[in-house]
């Protein structure tokens, strides 16, 4: 099994993703009629049987997040995570470009869902081209009637990776200063204007309509079995096909990156691949042997996250390449909690030492205790995740480490 | 409803509700805290409060996390310690450590924890920012270089005193303690309150006008009421040989019921007049268009004496008093009280009415 399997993209460029009635002629909004025709529990219930989990990076399942909102509030909202901040991760903008009215129909099946009209699109600040997209896109959606009551407002992140984290992108819409809040509360119960909220991702949206139309057992039956369906990935680095691929979960990464991915640039030998954005763990040929599904890749120790897939060949030096992602986690930090504010800068500090040839011993050391801290006591997933380059390439590619050092 | 936990080995019951560090404290935990301030809204941002419940992944901050049923808690654990150090030594790396002339020397947080364990210098020692900001106001000095970022100013200034003079600028480890456009406090919508120095658990903040004169913590001190107006608030006349060199304030609500510790500029910088060689320390009695020093007994004669014919002459609604807003209570009833009582006139008002 090697192919592509088209889900969200199967109509790629064969419609046009502004225009709603090209979306109904191929099936669209079909899904978003049949939820409407459901009580909302057993709306609920449906997703939760599908297996959806998130495509945003934590994987928790959709139709249980949505339990957790309470029915009594009047005022609840429908917020989607398009901040898209993971470097190397472009395939949220890929659906949005390609089926833009496939997320608007899956927010608004999680608006009937939660009892909820107010919809809102957190898009990333370097993508203004999109934005100008999707805003025509809603004119024609509600134009057409095919969203019914369900509105939906675009608005725009000023660059902050650390918007993407739900609740400092919670934040950033009500204007304030891009930190996450602690938790609980959780968004279901208290989020956008202290409310209940449910944020998902694009690509969580997006599967919505499919599993409505062909039914929770049809998609629970693709991929793997604890995290069906399909995923969106994204290649780059050293690959023949730097390009965007739609693959059933439980599809190999060895042949994300030798099948679909024409395999390393100009015949060379893998060095390691970095999956799930510039957080994810560094994994060594050895474990390519992985579905890229989100309990297998926890599995060897790294995360499907985003989706992104970063291949290096065995030409790249390790040390200079983590310096380089120390450097980006220090400048993302919001700077709330001291774990990550101090310690981002720390292990930028210490990777910078040992990468230009001044590093000792004592620095591995003090490197491992701090990322082990980050990672137990940060506030938010940035601080907690930004040491996993660092420990894993530290536990595969300990040599790199060492050879630089005085 | 009330709920079941063990906190490092001891079960104790609170109810639904109650945050982590108020369970363990109840059940004779010492948590340390540098963001938790139980009169602002919660950071939970310091990590310093971080507690371990058994079979999570992660560390909590105890100050932000609600006890939960049947949760087995420890707060000293080998990776709470680690965890603790850890914060206090990425805390040390951009300190000035200026212990020896530091007016918060001896009830400063950091100096506090750091003894506690054990912490002499930090292993993650690197660049130091240079954040020390020249405000040429009068008050407050600004030592952001030992600043801990626990934002307790932040939200002192905005809950407790309204006035949003300061936030917080910039972003990761550049982020730091500023007023708009990062200015100046007297360019700022800032009252000079000092509630944002009250609220300070390290010497980031402290007073220009009690600045080496004694260090607050080897003071004495004396509580007392304010004089400067009616509201009454309570505060600590911080004494060294027997000389008042600095104000502080007690924020026990049950010793300073009325303002829980806040002040205004008054109260908290306007004290040094008190030492001032300018004030009266006699009475005087004006003679021949000149004042000359006069005993108690000699003046309070004369003020009766005086009172008495103008009452015996016109009558006692010829006498009217107005007393003042800056003493007190007390003090104001026993004013109502000598003109209604003693004089007979009900002629009597107060110049917080005028
Ligand atoms: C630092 C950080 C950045 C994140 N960035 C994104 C992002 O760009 N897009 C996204 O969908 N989720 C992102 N997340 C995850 C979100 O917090 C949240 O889990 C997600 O939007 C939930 O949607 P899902 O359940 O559909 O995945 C980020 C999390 C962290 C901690
Ligand atoms: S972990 Fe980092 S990004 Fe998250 S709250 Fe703490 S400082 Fe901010
Ligand atoms: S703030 Fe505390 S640790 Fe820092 S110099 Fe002052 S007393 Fe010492
Ligand atoms: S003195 Fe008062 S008003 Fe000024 S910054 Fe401090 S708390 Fe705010
Ligand atoms: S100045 Fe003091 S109160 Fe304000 S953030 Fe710094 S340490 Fe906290
Ligand atoms: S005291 Fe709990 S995080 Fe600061």
């Amino acid at each position: 099994m090697t192919q592509e399997y088209r889900v969200l993209l199967e109509h790629a460029d064969k419609i046009n993703p502004e225009s709603a009635a090209d979306y109904i002629q191929v099936g669209g909004y079909k899904g978003l009629e049949k939820a409407r025709s459901m009580n909302p529990k057993d709306l609920t219930e449906e997703v939760k049987k599908s297996g959806l989990r998130g495509r945003g990076g934590a994987g928790f399942n959709a139709g249980m997040k949505w339990s957790f909102v309470p029915q009594y509030p009047e005022t609840k909202y429908v917020v989607c995570n398009f901040d898209e901040g993971e470097p190397g991760t472009y395939k949220d903008r890929i659906i949005c470009q390609k089926n833009a009215q496939a997320l608007l129909e899956g927010m608004a099946i999680c608006g009937h869902a939660i009892g909820s009209n107010n919809g809102y699109i957190y898009c990333r600040g370097e993508y203004p081209f999109v934005v100008e997209m999707l805003k025509k896109a809603i004119g024609n959606a509600k134009e057409s009637g095919a969203l019914g009551e369900f509105n939906i407002e675009v608005r725009m992140g000023a660059g902050a990776y650390v918007c993407g984290e739900e609740t400092a992108l919670i934040e950033s819409i009500e204007g304030h200063r891009g930190e996450p809040r602690f938790k609980p509360p959780f968004p279901g119960v208290e989020g956008l204007w202290r409310m209940p909220t449910v944020v998902n991702n694009v690509e969580t949206f997006a599967c919505l309509p499919y599993i409505m139309t062909n039914g929770a057992d049809w998609f629970a039956g693709i991929g793997a079995k604890s995290y069906p369906g399909t995923k969106v990935l994204t290649l780059t680095g050293d690959i023949e096909n730097p390009t965007y691929f739609e693959v059933p979960t439980d599809y190999l990464l060895r042949d994300v990156i030798y099948e679909l991915g024409g395999g390393v640039k100009g015949g060379k030998k893998l060095k390691a691949v970095q999956v799930g954005g510039t957080s994810g763990a560094f994994i060594p040929s050895q474990n390519l042997d992985t579905p890229i599904d989100f309990d297998s890749m926890g599995a060897i120790g790294a995360a499907l996250g985003s989706g992104a897939v970063f291949v290096m060949d065995e030409s790249r030096d390790i040390v200079d390449i983590i310096n380089r992602i120390a450097k980006f986690f220090e400048h993302e930090s919001c700077g709330q909690c001291t774990p990550c504010r101090e310690g981002t800068f720390r292990c930028k500090e210490i990777m910078e030492r040992i990468n230009t040839g001044r590093g000792s011993l004592k620095d591995i050391e003090n490197l491992k205790v701090l990322a082990r801290i980050m990672q137990k006591a940060s506030l938010c997933g940035l601080g907690q995740a930004a040491p996993i380059p660092i420990t894993s390439t530290l536990e595969h590619f300990e040599y790199e480490y060492l050879r630089k050092l005085v | 409803m009330d709920i079941k936990l063990t906190i490092d080995g001891k079960e104790i019951e609170v109810p639904q509700g109650t945050m982590l560090l108020e369970a363990c404290r109840k059940a004779g935990a010492d948590i340390p805290t540098f963001c938790y301030d139980p009169d602002l809204k919660l950071a939970g941002s310091c990590r310093m409060c971080v507690v371990q419940p058994k079979g999570w992944r992660n560390l909590v901050a105890s100050c932000v996390t609600p006890a939960q049923n049947g949760m087995v808690i420890e707060t000293e654990s080998s990776d709470v310690v680690e965890a603790r150090k850890v914060v206090l030594e990425l805390m040390l790396a951009r300190h000035k450590l200026t212990c020896h002339t530091c007016e918060k020397d001896g009830e400063c947080n950091l100096q506090d924890y750091c003894y506690r364990y054990g912490v002499t210098e930090s292993r993650f020692a690197g660049k130091v920012h240079n954040l020390f900001k020249d405000d040429s106001n009068p008050f407050i000095e600004r030592d952001y270089d030992k600043c801990v970022m626990c934002t307790r100013c932040v939200r002192a200034c905005e809950e407790i005193t309204g006035a949003r003079a300061i936030n917080v600028m910039d972003r990761g480890h550049h982020a730091h303690i500023a007023t708009a456009y990062d200015g100046s406090l007297e360019d700022s919508p800032c009252v000079f309150c000092g509630q944002c120095i009250m609220v300070c658990p390290v010497g980031a903040l402290s007073s220009k006008i009690a600045a080496g004169q004694g260090k607050p913590a080897q003071n004495d001190k004396v509580m007392t009421t304010c004089t400067y107006c009616g509201t009454g608030c309570t505060f600590e006349l911080n004494v060294k040989n027997d000389k008042i060199v600095g104000v502080t304030s007690n924020r026990d609500a049950e010793w300073s019921p009325v303002n829980k510790g806040a002040l205004c500029v008054k109260g908290r910088f306007g004290w040094d007049f008190v030492n001032s060689p300018e004030r009266l320390t006699t009475p005087l009695i004006k003679e021949n268009g000149e004042f000359r020093p006069a005993s108690w007994d000699e003046a309070l004669d004369l003020a009766a004496d005086k009172i008495k014919a103008v009452k015996e002459q016109y009558g006692p609604d010829s006498i009217s008093m107005f007393s003042s807003a800056r003493i007190t209570n007390e003090e104001n009833y026993l004013a109502q009280k000598l003109m209604r009582a003693a004089i007979g006139s009900n002629n009597v008002d107060h110049c917080a009415r005028l």
